[in-house]
């Protein structure tokens, strides 16, 4: 056997490997175990490569792609293992963004050497490809990163004829490469990168934070293809099937993910959510309603009443790090006989299934996570429905008020709850930007400050009582 | 020339729907592992990346090629390791709890 059909078998392995853990991601109890197969598959096609042959001569450079293989190794593996877990969106999105780049910086190169060797020849369209769609990853996710980051504003950023700049620029960009298709130009290539880099920015800049998640899917997606691209270019099958993977599977999963919204992705991609902020944050409104408010030792009595009780955890439990305090409210309530559930609405979090991943993180057990079906059932005879940093996922405007933005999103019913408790920071409104409700409910009872603080009150006066 | 290109054109489409229908019954709450399993595996731009510096003869590509180098294999490693520690979160637990009741009928 030859040593280019060894390399080529052990590549079909690799390929094999990533079906597998692909697979294995679906159900939660192969997916760690998937995601190791991917690693070990990757690692195969990494050493194979070294010993393969381009243009009939061994890898050059081998010293250098150790070094450039050695900095990403120790600047990934920390930054990978210590980013807390709240920020995990980002971390996923600047990974992305990074592959995307170099997905871009394969195609630019292929186009330079080639024409360093045969100044002639025409290039074909998949490195033209490569060089748009990466670079599109690469500038989107640096800007999405930010965003989550809060580096700069989660809302949309929109200014008159954004939609008409966007299609002039992503035309430009098309013109640009049929022109270097005819004309072989190399000097349009870096035109080509730097419209890129601009449909980039601008594509991502009026899609507001809460839809974020949503378009790292994208962009993943985005990367499989420009991967994909630059497999063409290579001619490596090992390329085109993981890119193509990554490419299909990413597009179906961006359409889950906004569908668990109850939205359209286009409507997520193009319709600036989340810039008209309806609610007025203040506590008394024009139609003389005001919010009932309490003090976390009220609350413990009104648990400690209870016979089943509902959480409805949301980012905002996170962001004050009080995940393992609540844990602790449900074991202290369940020592007094009163049945506990956590009502997990899908996109709870910064991402569908985030706000599992933080509550398992504090050990709470898997059985006491219920999804949002279950959780509504369960809240028709929940005697306290307690919610924790959440707003837009319990919000009725998404079923009664058919003019609000987040009509048609499937929301945990917490006003089914014989008593709703809100346990919120003020009464800026969410994520979404839009009014609640609910807050003005007469079962409702809003304890304002820190949650992590709110609870650990809440588990002392349980105690006491 | 054009038939390699239909061979590649073959392998893109299969892989197109084996894509599509490897995750279609994905649980909600599996998206997020999923959406980091799949950014890590597309980190194997890091072997196009090894391929373009293995090959550069000018100083530019040399260049633009260990950057490329970097930028994938913090694509890769970054990519499964926050998978797993993601997934880390999903394994079954031991219950203590549960353990001692047993023990006790």
């Amino acid at each position: 056997m030859s040593r280019e059909t060894l390399i080529d078998l052990l590549y079909l392995f690799s390929a094999t490997t990533f079906v597998l853990a692909l697979k294995g991601l679906g159900s939660p109890k192969r997916a760690r175990q998937g995601n190791m197969v991917a690693a070990f598959g990757m690692l195969v096609a990494i050493v194979a490569t070294f010993f393969k042959y381009v243009d009939g001569h061994h890898l050059y450079h081998v010293p250098l792609m150790l070094l450039g293989m050695f900095i990403g190794l120790i600047v990934a593996v920390p930054v990978a293992r210590f980013v807390k877990m709240t920020a995990m969106p980002q971390l996923v999105a600047i990974f992305n963004g990074v592959g995307g780049g170099a997905a871009s910086l394969v195609s630019i190169t292929e186009f330079v050497h080639i024409k360093s060797t045969h100044p002639a020849t025409y290039v074909t369209l998949e490195v033209l490809l490569g060089v748009l769609i990466g670079t599109v990853s690469f500038a989107g996710s640096a800007i999405a990163f930010a965003k989550l980051q809060e580096l700069m504003t989660g809302r949309p950023v929109t200014y008159p004829g954004q939609q008409v700049i966007n299609g002039i620029v992503g035309l430009a960009s098309v013109a640009v490469i049929v022109t270097i298709l005819v004309t072989a130009s190399e000097p349009l290539l870096w035109v080509l990168l730097a419209l890129a880099f601009v449909l980039g920015v601008i594509f991502v800049l009026p899609i507001g934070g809460a839809d974020v998640p949503v378009l790292i899917s994208l962009l993943n997606a985005f990367t499989g293809l420009a991967v994909a691209a630059s497999g063409f270019t290579l001619g490596s099958n090992l390329l085109i099937v993981a890119g193509t993977l990554v490419g299909a599977s990413g597009i179906l999963l961006t359409r889950l993910m906004s569908k668990a919204m109850g939205r359209s992705l286009a409507n997520v991609l193009f319709s600036a959510f989340g810039s008209n902020v309806t609610a007025s944050g203040a506590t008394d409104r024009a139609d003389g309603r005001s919010v009932r408010s309490g003090t976390p030792e009220d609350i413990a009595i009104l648990l400690g009443f209870a016979s089943r009780v509902v959480f409805v955890p949301g980012y905002g439990l996170a962001v004050s790090q009080g995940q393992h305090v609540l844990r602790e409210l449900a074991e202290v309530l369940e020592e007094k006989g009163i049945e506990v559930f956590y009502g997990i609405h899908p996109v709870a979090g910064r991402m569908p299934g985030h706000m599992n991943v933080l509550l398992a993180e504090a050990n709470v057990p898997y059985e006491q996570l219920v999804e949002m079906d279950e959780a509504n059932s369960e809240l028709q005879t929940a005697d306290v429905c307690l919610v924790v940093g959440a707003n837009d996922t319990v919000n009725p405007a998404a079923t009664d008020d058919k003019t609000s933005p987040i009509y048609g999103m499937p929301i945990i019913h917490a006003d089914l709850a014989e008593n709703v408790v809100f346990l919120k920071r003020s009464m800026r409104p969410g994520f979404a930007g839009i009014e609640n409700e609910l807050l003005y409910n007469p079962k409702t009872t809003l304890v304002f400050g820190d949650a992590k603080d709110t609870l650990t009150k809440m588990v002392a006066a349980v105690k006491a009582n | 020339m054009g038939n390699v290109l239909l061979q590649y054109a073959t392998v893109l489409m299969l892989a197109i729907f084996v894509g599509i229908e490897i995750i279609a019954k994905v649980p909600s709450i599996l998206h997020t592992p999923l959406m980091s399993g799949s950014n890590a595996i597309h980190g194997v731009i890091l072997v196009g990346s090894m391929l373009i510096l293995g090959g550069a003869t000018t100083n530019l590509q040399e260049i633009l090629g260990f950057l490329a180098v970097i930028l994938a294999t913090l694509n890769v490693v970054g990519g499964f390791v926050v998978t797993d520690r993601m997934l880390e979160m999903f394994k079954p637990k031991a219950k203590p709890a549960a353990k001692k009741e047993e023990v006790a009928q």
